[in-house]
């Protein structure tokens, strides 16, 4: 029973679909190696077991459904995401109680497409952070080394995927919150283009940021549960309404990198880069020219602006966004606020964790009389002047490869002092959420000197999803295997 | 860039617009992280943004429209049973006035 | 003495007639059981979505033709971010730097204190949507408060003006026409006691012949027209005296107390509002099409001004009773109503302006519950113009046909009220009359000749009211020449 986690989605699917796997048995290996790993790793927040084998075992007795991408496949979602009747937290004391009534839009359409929750994922809280360390509840460990941060603030995902606690996990990506801890995990974590993915359900962080993906242990896996998630939604008006392509059919479609070319920015390959980091992506790039593909320089030069011009933003729109959470409606309400004020102070004061707290603080001091212009508006010009830079970068390439992240997973406790310094962890995959296109983690090799997993990033023009994935597609197949569960 | 932009003060001010209550010795640490930060992004200074339109968001598609169509989904016990505090119709709060 | 001068420009706030919210689809419906109408878009749960709902954004470019605003192509929404309980997201749902309407106007005529009739243009700065907050119930008995959303994400359109009014009658005939342009495009309730039509009064004063603006208070919670009056009058009292002890106006927003006719400071000054506005990004651009313009202008119904001025010509009326009968779209209808049944404008304008608004601002019922029909109407006004039954007579029971909507004819005939032209019995009348009254008669025939008048009184006593006037007078005459 046990080697049934060691297979990708893909596999388990088909297993599934040929009934020679049941639903209960595919959940129950996933219970299994939770109970196992999850002491030590510490990926979940609510799980939901039983409930989960209820309804294995109903789908069991009506048999598999072929057309369901994802029949009786066990997954896990990240907190930020409502799920209806189970917990969902956001990693914040402030909804510690909350269970919501409605479902997010990607977690409906899992589920309509045959998905089973089994758990939450932890999390940063309200997504603010790049290891889980943010967390109110537990800091998740690296399942490559348990003394090392997984990533975040999507860390919860990365690590149940590395674990095999499942076979599928969704992330959101804010600022890189999906491609870190892929890095970091050594899976593949794709971030979609601005408005594929219907945000309707996620509890905002920043709202013209933030966007769902999956985070799966193969391109394959990523490209089938993209395939159920993408999609215009009525009650997103952000979500764009434009064809989704078949993105594991295009998959078959390419089985070389000839006739690509993929453009190196300078900003991402020079100085602030680990070594070991720079060796395994060089190794990769190499691979992909190996494989037909050609290479050629680019010029992101607003790169080293995109740091500032990110937290200006999302810090602002956090701001807005995490009003909301008062202790009238759901939430923590202080014990001891007998007056309205009281009550709001309080029950923030409590509620929220103190790096939330701090980007709460800059971002409305961003927006307020007086710094609107300075600050918001500001970094919202320099935004379009990047949008611009990737257009014009785009012009000479189909795609553009970079590292996710300058280091391997570092060790839990290393950056909290200083939150400048964590935030400079941001600097490859921020601007890609700045300009609203797709990017990609893929595990393409283990530093030589921490001996951890190192992630290539892959972006893409907007909507030119099916391009990366048919380029990691390919490109995974001739590097180091990441697609079975770490040994715990 | 060591200049000071946000005083002690100024942090609890804006905290208090944010309504949050920092502790004085929270209050002190914050002050210097924020300056750190707020420093750090004085660096936008150095391009020059004029006649650039600010893009707020990456979407490029506009008017998005809901037909005007009653939909009920959801019960009021639905709605009232994440609340602190409710008395099965109202949300209750400390009083007001 | 310095003289000063009263500024005024006001914010209307109108709650738009739609089936569902502004940016989810819960009904709209007034008067349901606390927090019914409330999903988990408008009660603000975590992670939820706003979506416009495509009425508003017509309901609120019409009232901008209507107001000769240019409708912006573009516009956006933008967040106004502040804590209250009835606000569960922490921010309302506006507009702000781009709104769906700019630049209008609006041509008022009123009355001024002098009742001389005036006209002014005032200046529409701006009609923007927003979504309405929720409402909060104050137990002292129980110290707390209760919220109910139902409220909450109400579709409205705020209405600003310039600062163009320059004393009360002004500012509350800029109200009726706004409110009777919304009545007649059928958007809004127009109630202004319910709250669906709201507005915030912002006034100053400042010495005659000065350019710049006096400090202003912002006015709220004015439920009438003859409160915004009254509260008009109270403030520029108020900043008059301060100015002239020497004292200087803050500026500040002020509750009207309509039992006590005064306004007092709503919060104190330390807790200034910074909204911290910026644009929504769940929400996109709003971009009207060429052909919904096109579409909603041909589609505009006739508005007030030129009903008026289509009544004024097809009925030969005055511009007075024009202006009179067509403020209220329920009242033209009516109107109008009655002029098909009995086509007779001068007369049947004066039966409604006079009797007829009588016993309706009495009834304290709104013309679409009066039972009282056109039709009656007409017939009423066609019975005593043809002398069927005395002018008097008319309006003695009147107050009874209108509260219980009873035919005219057949209560006349039951009552048997038919206007006397038997010349046979009211000759016996009137030689009663005079015969009871010697002296008089000595005076008439003396020269005196205004009692004829007093003459004709009598005989209507003696007569019930129901002698045909024209013929009693000429008998009279007749008989004393």
């Amino acid at each position: 029973m046990s080697s049934l986690i060691e297979k990708s989605l893909t596999e388990i699917h088909s297993l599934l679909i040929a009934g020679e796997v049941t639903a209960v048995e595919a959940v129950k290996a996933c219970l299994d190696q939770i109970e196992k790993t999850e002491p030590e790793i510490k990926a979940l927040l609510a799980k939901d077991g039983e409930n989960a084998l209820k309804l294995a075992a109903e789908m069991d007795k009506l048999g598999p459904d072929a057309s369901k991408p994802l029949w009786g496949v066990p997954v896990v979602i990240k907190d930020v995401l409502a799920t209806k009747g189970i917990t969902t937290t956001c990693g914040s004391k402030i909804l510690e109680n909350f269970v919501p009534f409605y479902d997010a839009t990607s977690v409906a359409k899992l589920k309509e497409a045959g998905a089973i929750i089994i758990a939450k994922a932890n999390m940063d809280e309200f997504a603010m952070g790049s290891t889980t360390e943010n967390s109110a509840y537990q800091t998740t460990c690296n399942p490559h080394d348990l003394s090392r941060v997984p990533g975040g603030s999507s860390g919860g995902s990365g690590a149940t995927i590395a674990a095999g606690q499942c076979f599928a996990a969704l992330g959101t990506d804010t600022g890189g919150s999906i491609r870190l801890p892929a890095s970091f995990c050594g899976c593949v974590g794709v971030k979609p283009t601005y408005g594929r993915v219907s945000r309707y359900g996620m509890i905002a962080y920043g709202s013209s940021l933030d966007q769902i993906g999956p985070m799966t242990r193969t391109v394959e896996d990523s490209a089938r549960v993209l395939n159920v998630i993408a999609g215009h939604d009525k009650r997103d008006s952000t979500s764009v309404d434009c064809e989704v392509p078949n993105y594991i059919e295009a998959l078959a479609e390419r089985t070389d990198l000839s006739g690509l070319t993929i453009g190196l920015p300078e900003e991402y390959w020079g100085e602030g880069l680990s070594e070991e980091v720079s060796e395994a992506c060089k190794n990769a790039i190499k691979k992909a020219e190996e494989l037909g593909a050609k290479t050629v320089p680019v010029k992101l030069s607003m790169t080293e602006y995109a740091i500032a011009t990110y937290y200006i933003i999302a810090m602002a729109e956090a701001s807005s966004n995490l009003s909301r959470f008062d202790g009238i409606r759901y939430g923590h309400r202080s014990k001891d606020a007998d007056e309205l004020i009281d009550l709001y102070t309080k029950s923030r004061t409590e509620g929220f964790g103190d790096e939330v707290q701090r980007r709460i603080i800059i971002g409305t001091y961003v927006l307020s009389a007086g710094y609107y212009d300075a600050y918001y508006c500001k970094a919202a010009q320099i935004r379009r002047l990047m949008r611009n830079d990737f257009e014009k970068a785009f012009e000479s390439c189909d795609l553009i490869a970079g590292p996710a992240c300058p280091t391997t997973a570092f060790p839990v406790g290393e950056l909290t002092a200083d939150p400048l310094q964590m935030y400079l962890m941001d600097i490859f995959t921020i601007s890609l959420n700045l300009v609203g296109m797709p990017g990609m983690s893929l595990p393409v090799g283990i530093g030589k000197d921490t001996n951890m997993p190192v992630g290539l990033q892959l972006m893409a023009p907007a909507f030119g999803e099916t391009t990366m994935l048919q380029a990691a597609n390919v490109l995974e197949k001739s590097l180091p295997d990441f697609s079975k569960p770490q040994q715990i | 860039m060591s200049d000071v932009k946000l005083s002690t003060d100024e942090v609890a001010k804006v905290a208090s617009l944010a309504r949050l209550d920092l502790s004085d010795k929270k209050k002190e640490l914050f002050a210097g992280q924020l300056n750190n930060i707020l420093s750090y992004m004085d660096k936008l200074n150095e391009i020059d943004t004029k006649d650039v339109e600010p893009m707020f968001s990456p979407v490029e598609h506009t008017t998005v429209l809901r037909k005007d169509v009653i939909i009920k989904e959801h019960t009021r016990d639905e709605i009232l049973a994440n609340a602190p505090d409710s008395d099965g119709q109202y949300f209750v709060v400390p009083r007001i006035v | 003495m310095v003289q000063f001068e009263t500024v005024i420009g006001l914010e209307v706030h109108a709650q738009l007639k739609t089936n569902t919210k502004i940016f989810c689809g819960c009904s709209t419906q007034f008067g349901k059981e606390p927090n019914e109408n409330v999903c988990e878009v408008c009660s603000g749960m975590p992670g939820v979505l706003p979506v416009l709902n495509e009425k508003v954004m017509e309901y609120a470019a019409k009232m901008g033709l209507a107001t000769n605003c240019i409708i912006n192509k573009k516009s956006i929404f933008a967040r106004k971010n502040y804590f209250y309980p009835d606000l569960p997201k922490g921010y309302q749902i506006s507009q702000f730097e781009l709104p769906i309407c700019e630049h209008g106007h609006l041509n008022i005529s009123y009355e001024d204190k002098s009742g001389e009739p005036c006209k002014k243009r005032i200046g529409v700065t701006r009609i923007h949507m927003e979504e309405d907050a929720g409402k909060n119930i104050h137990s002292v008995a129980e110290n707390a408060s209760f919220v109910d959303l139902n409220r909450t994400g109400v579709p409205l359109i705020e209405i600003v003006s310039e600062p163009d009014m320059r004393n009360a009658e002004e500012a509350v005939a800029y109200l009726k026409s706004l409110r009777s342009i919304l009545l007649y495009l059928d958007i809004c309730d127009g109630n202004l006691e319910e709250g669906s039509f709201r507005c915030d009064v912002n006034i100053s004063v400042r010495p005659f012949g000065q350019e710049e603006f006096g400090t202003r208070a912002e006015l709220k919670n004015i439920n009438s027209f003859r409160n915004v009056h009254k509260a008009i009058h109270y403030e520029v009292a108020r900043q008059i005296d301060l100015i002239e002890d020497g004292e200087k106006i803050i500026q500040e927003t002020r509750l009207y107390d309509a039992d006590k006719g005064t306004t007092h400071s709503m919060r104190g000054k330390a807790d200034a509002h910074d909204y911290r506005y910026f644009p929504d990004p769940d929400l996109v651009p709003l971009v009207i099409a060429d052909e919904w313009l096109a579409e909603w202008q041909a589609a505009q119904p006739e508005l007030p001004a030129e009903r008026k001025v289509r009544f004024e010509e097809d009925f030969k009326i005055s511009e007075d009773d024009a202006d009179f009968l067509t403020a209220e779209k329920d009242i033209a209808d009516y109107y109008e109503a009655v002029l098909d049944s009995y086509n007779e404008p001068k007369k049947v304008a004066n039966w409604i302006k006079g009797d007829f608004m009588k016993e309706l601002n009495q009834s304290e019922v709104g013309l679409s519950e009066c039972k009282f029909k056109p039709e009656m109407m007409a017939t009423l006004v066609e019975m005593v113009d043809k002398d069927v039954i005395s002018n008097k007579i008319g309006k003695d029971i009147f107050n009874e046909i209108f509260t219980a909507g009873l035919d005219p004819a057949k209560f006349v005939k039951d009552k048997g009220l038919e206007q006397n032209s038997d010349s046979s019995s009211l000759e016996a009348a009137v030689d009663k009359v005079l015969a009871d009254n010697p002296n008089e008669v000595e005076a008439y025939k003396g020269g005196k000749k205004k009692l004829v008048s007093f003459f004709m009184g009598q005989v209507m006593k003696e007569t019930k009211g129901q002698a045909n006037p024209g013929i009693v007078s000429k008998m009279i005459q007749q008989k004393l020449s």
